[in-house]
């Protein structure tokens, strides 16, 4: 099983420059982002709070879907399945 | 007797509110639209401003930037029926009533997140539709928030972080800032004309690095802080 993850431009920085990132072997969102964190150290602490949830400013959509309403860290996924982060952002005035 | 011209209350005329100003002006011109927009902001044009904030020139530099945006949209775009407002001030909770007094619609296009935060729960608490886009180093994003009817800031992100990078520390992509200030005055005006607009319960977001964009559906958090009870 494999799925795809979308790294953002303000983390590829953590992740060796990388826009995507194949997985093998995660079944769910929290899998997932620990086999990140275990690939890139320092990633998964800007996605994690310290009691291991998705930190308030941090989403992760699974095909498109906000995984916070489809069972966060738990939610499943499946060969194929496309998983983005999307950290908030400011900037525009300056 | 006709009716009064909407306003709007565009904070923020930087890399995001110059394109997304320019393009409502022309936009009022080529459809008879009048429109009075209050523009704000406490800064004046430095020499940095200028590869992205093109509305400004050298003869700006020192000058207000809601002086030199309304000079310069003045200029550029004369028959646009126009009543502009320059407001000199921060868009915070002590001039918030005054700056959204009468307001139909709030753009923001500021540079820092608790100030985009503060908009979004401003907007929800007056049930006020409100235009959010942001842009830094290779990202920006757009989405219009009508609260009552799709998902606000919060319901995305359910808190600020501390602090984010902004545009002043990491920069920004010129290209990209236009874009997504000219996608901010579409939703405006496609809320002007009362359609639905495309970042109505969606998340536009764009990744310049490699040329994609994204559209991202928002659900409404019923437990949302700032918009459950709208």
């Amino acid at each position: 099983m494999a799925i795809t993850v979308k790294i953002p431009a303000p983390l590829r920085p953590l992740a060796q420059n990388q826009s995507e990132v194949a997985l093998e072997a995660a079944n769910t969102v929290g899998a997932a982002v620990d086999e990140l964190g275990k690939r890139f150290p320092g990633l998964k602490d800007r996605l994690l709070d310290d009691k291991g949830g998705l930190r308030r400013y941090v989403n992760l959509f699974r095909n498109d879907e906000d995984v916070r309403a489809s069972g966060g860290l738990t939610t499943a996924l499946k060969d194929g399945d496309r998983l983005a982060i999307v950290p908030a952002i400011a900037g525009g005035s300056r | 007797m006709s009716r009064p011209a909407p306003i709007l209350t565009l904070v923020g005329l930087g890399g995001l509110g110059c394109p997304a100003l320019l393009s409502i002006a022309e936009a009022s011109a080529r459809l008879r639209l009048p429109l009075t927009i209050r523009l704000v902001d406490p800064d004046v044009v430095e020499a940095s401003n200028l590869a992205r904030q093109f509305l400004f020139s050298d003869r700006y530099l020192g000058a207000p930037k809601v002086l030199a945006a309304r000079a310069a949209i003045t200029r550029l775009v004369p028959s646009a029926p126009l009543t502009l407002e320059p407001q000199e001030a921060r868009f915070d909770a002590s001039t918030a009533d005054a700056l959204l007094a009468g307001a139909a619609l709030f753009l923001d296009g500021t540079d820092d997140v608790a100030t985009r935060f503060f908009a979004n729960d401003t907007a929800c608490a007056r049930r006020l539709p409100l235009v959010h886009g942001a842009a830094v180093e290779w990202t920006g994003q757009v989405l219009t928030i009508v609260p009552g009817q799709s998902a606000c800031l919060r319901c995305l992100f359910e808190a600020p972080p501390k602090r984010v990078v902004t545009c002043a520390e990491a920069g920004v992509v010129s290209p990209l800032t236009g874009l997504v200030g000219a996608a901010m005055a579409s939703e405006a005006l496609a809320l002007l004309q009362g359609t639905r607009s495309e970042a109505q319960g969606s998340l536009l977001r764009w990744e310049g690095l490699d040329g994609k964009s994204r559209k991202l559906p928002l659900r409404r958090d019923p437990g949302c802080p700032a918009c459950a009870r709208c």
